[in-house]
């Protein structure tokens, strides 16, 4: 296994920054997860953002796993944005059917502070049902699963 | 990239999947072929991340497999992809492909994805008898 690349966690004011600008691959991911809850525990930040703007794909695991790391952070009590997500990247994970319900998004770092310093994040989020599409959920199974908001509405 | 991994096999250019790593050199070959064809950035990312769905099934449902990767030649250049593996097969590929199939391990999501994402795709699989799925995508 290839060494994995750490990756800064920049703490700015109240708010935890994770750039992304190495490509992405499940043990950076499953890193970044252990990284970012640790911090949040650690200090005391009341937002979290994860810009992709240097991640050149996502696939449907990559994608599922970064919906992870929002919804853990939001269950902590630290409102996260998603941002800087690059064109290509969007119109694949779109066509595929897949989403990330329930995740505030913004275009960029820029849009993604100002969400958190004004927060009016409410209005900014995906809706948990509508656009979840085909992003099954099923293959990390647990109670938490159960909850609205997490999973893909069953047609 | 260890050189065993990675074997000519007449045009086609043959990665060995049997680990995490082993997806990624797949998706950096499927990037390189595409840029080399003059795809769009998102023409690119399509087809890698569908190389990226099939490398991941076959981790996932067979534990090994392989994935070939190779340039059509002609009048409609494009790129080749074949995903194949001898794992346990998939009974219902129908059923598998249909929208509304959902699947306690999430089966499905890949196929049917890479399946949007490309131009050609098709799929030949048996239960017990190992999975080919051959995907396509044309530069025009």
């Amino acid at each position: 296994m290839a060494e994995v690349h750490s990756i800064p966690l920049i703490r700015l004011f109240d708010n935890l920054i994770v750039s992304i600008q190495v490509e992405l691959s499940d043990a950076i991911i499953e890193r970044l997860m252990a990284q970012i809850t640790a911090k949040i525990e650690s200090t005391n930040v009341s937002g979290l953002i994860l810009d992709f703007s240097g991640a050149y794909m996502m696939d449907s695991h990559i994608t599922r796993r970064v919906h992870d790391i929002a919804m853990t952070a939001r269950i902590m009590g630290v409102d996260t944005v998603v941002c800087g997500l690059r064109a290509a990247v969007v119109i694949t994970l779109t066509e595929m059917g897949l989403s990330m319900p329930g995740v505030v998004t913004a275009l960029n770092l820029e849009r993604a502070l100002e969400l958190l310093v004004f927060k009016n994040l409410s209005d900014r989020r995906a809706p948990s049902q509508a656009l979840a599409g085909e992003g099954e959920r099923t293959d990390a199974p647990g109670p938490e699963r159960e909850t609205p908001g997490l999973h893909e509405p069953h047609r | 990239m260890n050189p065993t991994d990675k074997a000519e096999h007449r045009d086609a250019t043959l990665v060995l999947i049997t680990q995490e790593d082993d997806v990624i050199t797949a998706r950096n070959l499927g990037r390189d072929i595409c840029h080399d064809l003059g795809f769009t950035e998102v023409a690119q990312v399509k087809v890698v991340t569908a190389i990226s769905e099939l490398a991941r099934n076959i981790l996932k449902y067979a534990g090994k497999g392989q994935i070939a990767l190779r340039r059509l030649p002609g009048e409609r250049e494009g790129i080749e992809v074949i995903a194949s593996d001898q794992g346990p097969g998939i009974a219902d590929v129908e059923l598998v492909l249909s929208p509304r199939y959902r699947s306690k391990t999430g089966m499905g999501v890949g196929l049917r994805g890479s399946r949007r994402l490309m131009d050609h795709f098709e799929v030949n699989s048996r239960a017990g008898s190992g999975t080919t799925v051959v995907l396509r995508k044309y530069r025009f």
